[in-house]
């Protein structure tokens, strides 16, 4: 389960923003990681809401500057990483 | 009270006393740090506004004009910070003004304008239908000035629904499926007025599809609406009366202020947010104008911290009409804005500091 949601949470990175899946994940950052721009950032929301079947409110949306902070959003909507 | 309760308190809700006093203090600051950051910023402020040191309230601020961001690119970061430099759109054959963003200012607008339009929205995400067409964000590389206005409204919705089509023309069977699918709860609508006006409310004038529970937000300005005779209220009344949609808001604001944007109340003024504010000035003294009188407007704004664009003297025409009285439950200046200024008498002001400047 750990791993899962780790993994999920990757894949909607790799698939929205085009990054590597072997990339350095926690170093990610919005408007620092090439490819993430602002409207990849709506393909990036649009896929983590799908992948765990959440709906962010706009504060989550506009706090998700790195992945990280991704993982802290997320699981503050109910997801567990532990 | 300090600037962190003005972005965290319910926008629209601090008396305008209350306001000015944290402001003078913020804006105060500001002005100290972008004359220490910015030797031309320091240089006009002291050439001119001598001894305004120690101001006593907002009007006593050094303001520059906002022509002054067409002729100069204005920093308080060292080039290592800077971010991104916003470009306005600047109509043909005008130079574009360029606006020096670190990293800390853009998250600051960011945040900001999601205080202002939450107090609208509520803040969950609504559907969206985007009075635009999505070739405007195709080119990602290039955003102009109408594109980087939309990128920003993009976070308040979900479901994204682009209007129209590459030539500007209605999806109309798009449209109605969306309408199907998230007409019969809230959902958000934004464009540019124009664009609304005449690509969306036109054609669909008596198509009979219900919009009663959208929410419209629009901007980018009147002068076209205005040539062809449609005053601000006109166009609320036939958003109304052909589509159901009575929560329209227009908002005023400039690319050397994003974030620091003006929303329309329920009664049709337009409102500074909590960490904002307006001045009207005599444009030949440049003196303090009373309210009720027309003159042009000064934009003040907490948020520029990578430029010294904290005061800035518009181009624009304004009024206030009242001061803390809540025709629509929101505090502070209610006022409207009526146009450009005629030209002659800005290109003065701004070739008289341009050659103090160069």
């Amino acid at each position: 389960m750990t791993t899962s949601s780790t993994e999920k949470l990757k894949h909607a990175f790799v698939s929205a923003l085009g990054v590597s899946p072997d990339g350095d994940f926690d170093s990610m950052a919005y408007g620092q990681t090439p490819g993430w721009d602002s409207i990849a950032h709506m393909a990036l929301i649009s896929e983590i809401e799908t992948a765990f079947d959440i709906m962010l409110a706009t504060d989550d949306v506009i706090g998700m500057s790195s992945f990280l902070k991704a993982k802290e959003i997320v699981t503050r909507n109910g997801v567990s990483f532990a | 009270m300090t600037l962190d309760d003005l972005m965290q308190l319910p926008q629209y809700s601090v008396a305008q006393a209350d306001k000015e006093a944290v402001l003078l203090a913020e804006l105060t600051r500001l002005g100290k740090h972008h004359r220490q950051r910015s030797p031309e910023y320091a240089r006009l402020a002291r050439i001119m506004f001598p001894g305004s040191a120690d101001p006593h309230n907002l009007a006593d601020l050094p303001y520059l004009p906002v022509a002054l961001f067409k002729e100069h690119l204005l920093s308080s970061v060292p080039e290592s910070e800077v971010f991104k430099i916003l470009q306005s759109s600047g109509t043909t054959g005008q130079t574009p003004s360029r606006v020096v963003l670190d990293r800390e200012t853009a998250q600051l607008q960011t945040l900001a304008l999601s205080r202002i339009m939450c107090s609208v929205l509520g803040p969950n995400r609504l559907p969206m239908i985007l009075v635009e067409t999505a070739d405007l964000i195709r080119d990602r590389r290039q955003f102009n000035a109408r594109a980087a206005g939309l990128l920003g409204m993009l976070n308040f919705g979900r479901d994204h629904f682009y209007a129209l089509d590459s030539n500007l023309e209605l999806r109309l069977p798009e449209l109605k499926d969306f309408l199907r699918r998230f007409g019969g709860a809230p959902f958000l609508m934004f464009g540019f007025t124009f664009l609304v006006w005449s690509r969306f409310y036109q054609p669909l004038a008596d198509a009979g599809l219900d919009f009663s529970h959208g929410i419209l937000i629009h901007s980018g300005g009147w002068k076209k609406l205005q040539e062809e005779s449609v005053s601000a209220a006109d166009f609320r009344a036939a958003l109304r009366q052909a589509l159901g949609l009575t929560r329209v808001y227009n908002f005023y604001g400039m690319v050397e202020q994003v974030g620091s944007v003006f929303l329309e109340g329920d009664d049709g003024y337009l409102y500074p947010p909590n960490f904002a504010d307006v001045i009207v000035r005599d444009p030949t003294t440049f003196e303090e104008l009373p309210n009720g009188q027309t003159g042009v407007l000064e934009v003040l704004s907490a948020l520029p911290r990578s430029y010294p664009g904290h005061c800035l003297l518009t181009e624009d025409l304004g009024v206030v009409h009242a001061v803390d009285s809540p025709s629509c439950g929101r505090l502070g200046k209610a006022f409207s804005v009526l146009g450009r200024i005629p030209k002659a008498e800005l290109r003065g002001c701004s070739d008289v500091i341009a050659a103090k400047v160069s």
